[in-house]
């Protein structure tokens, strides 16, 4: 079954509290925070919190990411140190700006997972875009590692670089799409940014609608109280889902008469429409097997 | 590992647990404990304390922990933590998730 990355819950990582909870607001993806929402002195005390959590807390089967420091930091190695050892499902790089910066920090996992007697390769990667450069690098940082799952953009720092402000998305509408296109190009997910106006639903809404409408496959929040507009956004409608099981019975019957033309209502069904049906079902699918009670 | 100042970790936030670490002069560990849920649990959290410590190879310290409902992860978390900055210490070993 796919792995759904609807949403990415932002989890402050020197917050015993919300580490502790952080699987109960239904969010796909828990992503504990070692870098910005950490005070620089701090980062010890974050890094051995949340490697404590990895090593005992059981989250059932959410999909676990650290976001480590920069590597240029020195914080990086360390948190690398720790953290590969406590087996997350992937780390999240942060300021990704080159190639080089995903192929050095994998080199460091690489050599921390053969040190720790862990299958080399099995922690996977993410990258985040956070400058004009990573922008523009995008499509080769998405190639840069067969551990990367996904690439996504952060806007705070970015609009920064850029020098100018988060506004109505008009700003971020080059690089979204252009970490979208790299992200598809390279088979891996693009993960859109924070929304940093909790009380905000609509706003909030609304971007989601265009991130959507531009093929992202979800987004990184900051408040568990994101999570379920977000879901529901990206929840397929009846009408759409109607249609697509039209299309795949469609597909089926002519399969069976073994013809290799199918059609719906008097129109030809073309390969792109099938792809898009079964993904369509493929995402209703896997956000249906979540239990009741973690939604 | 030798303890040579204080060393403080963690806050009094819900479901943490501050712990200050400081020298001593003789072997042992002198701890005092409080807790908000100390009838329950009050044994559980010295016995983490105590066995944190001995895997870091403290063996003189005294140690004042103020407990808000911590998890035992944090708990451990909050007490290595304490104790690397009062030995002025960032070697910690990571063991591996099994």
């Amino acid at each position: 079954m796919r792995q759904l990355r609807r949403s990415m819950l932002f989890v402050p990582g020197n917050n015993p509290g919300m580490i502790r909870d952080a699987h109960i607001y239904g969010s796909d993806s828990i992503m504990f925070d070692l870098e910005d929402s950490v005070a620089v002195t701090e980062k010890d005390a974050a890094r051995a919190l949340v490697y404590q959590a990895l090593m005992s807390l059981r989250y059932g089967k959410k999909e676990l990411v650290v976001r480590i420091n920069d590597l240029s930091s020195g914080l990086g190695i360390e948190d690398l140190e720790a953290i590969v050892r406590a087996k997350p499902n992937v780390i999240r790089l942060p300021k990704t700006e080159t190639a080089q910066d995903i192929i050095d920090c994998e080199r460091e996992i690489a050599r921390i997972e053969a040190d720790a007697g862990i299958e080399v390769g099995s922690t996977g990667m993410m990258a985040a875009i956070e400058s004009a450069k990573g922008v523009l690098n995008a499509y080769q940082i998405a190639c840069s590692s067969k551990r990367l799952i996904g690439i996504a953009l952060g806007a705070e720092d970015y609009v920064t670089d850029l020098k100018t402000t988060r506004s109505d998305g008009t700003e971020l509408f080059f690089a979204r799409n252009v970490i979208l296109n790299a992200a598809r190009a390279a088979g891996i997910d693009a993960i859109d940014t924070v929304y940093s106006d909790v009380n905000n639903e609509e706003g909030f809404l609304r971007e989601v609608e265009l991130i959507k409408k531009l093929g992202f496959d979800g987004k990184s929040v900051i408040n568990p109280r994101q999570i379920a507009p977000l879901h529901k956004a990206f929840m397929p409608s009846e009408k759409d889902l109607t249609k697509a099981r039209a299309i795949m019975q469609a597909i089926a019957e002519a399969n069976k008469r073994g013809s290799g033309v199918a059609s719906l209502n008097g129109k030809m069904i073309d390969k792109p429409v099938v792809i898009r049906a079964e993904r369509l079902l493929e995402l209703y699918d896997a956000a249906n097997i979540i239990p009741i009670e973690e939604v | 590992m030798h303890i040579k100042q204080i060393g403080i970790a963690g806050t009094m936030e819900s479901s943490d647990i501050m712990i200050r670490i400081e020298p001593k002069e003789t072997k042992g560990i002198d701890l005092h404990l409080s807790s908000s849920v100390m009838q329950q649990f009050g044994k559980q959290i010295e016995h983490i304390i105590q066995s944190t410590l001995e895997e870091l190879d403290v063996d003189a310290a005294c140690v004042t922990a103020t407990d808000k409902g911590a998890l035992d992860c944090t708990v451990r978390a909050r007490v290595e933590t304490a104790a690397h900055r009062a030995a002025g210490s960032d070697q910690y070993v990571w063991r591996t998730k099994q």
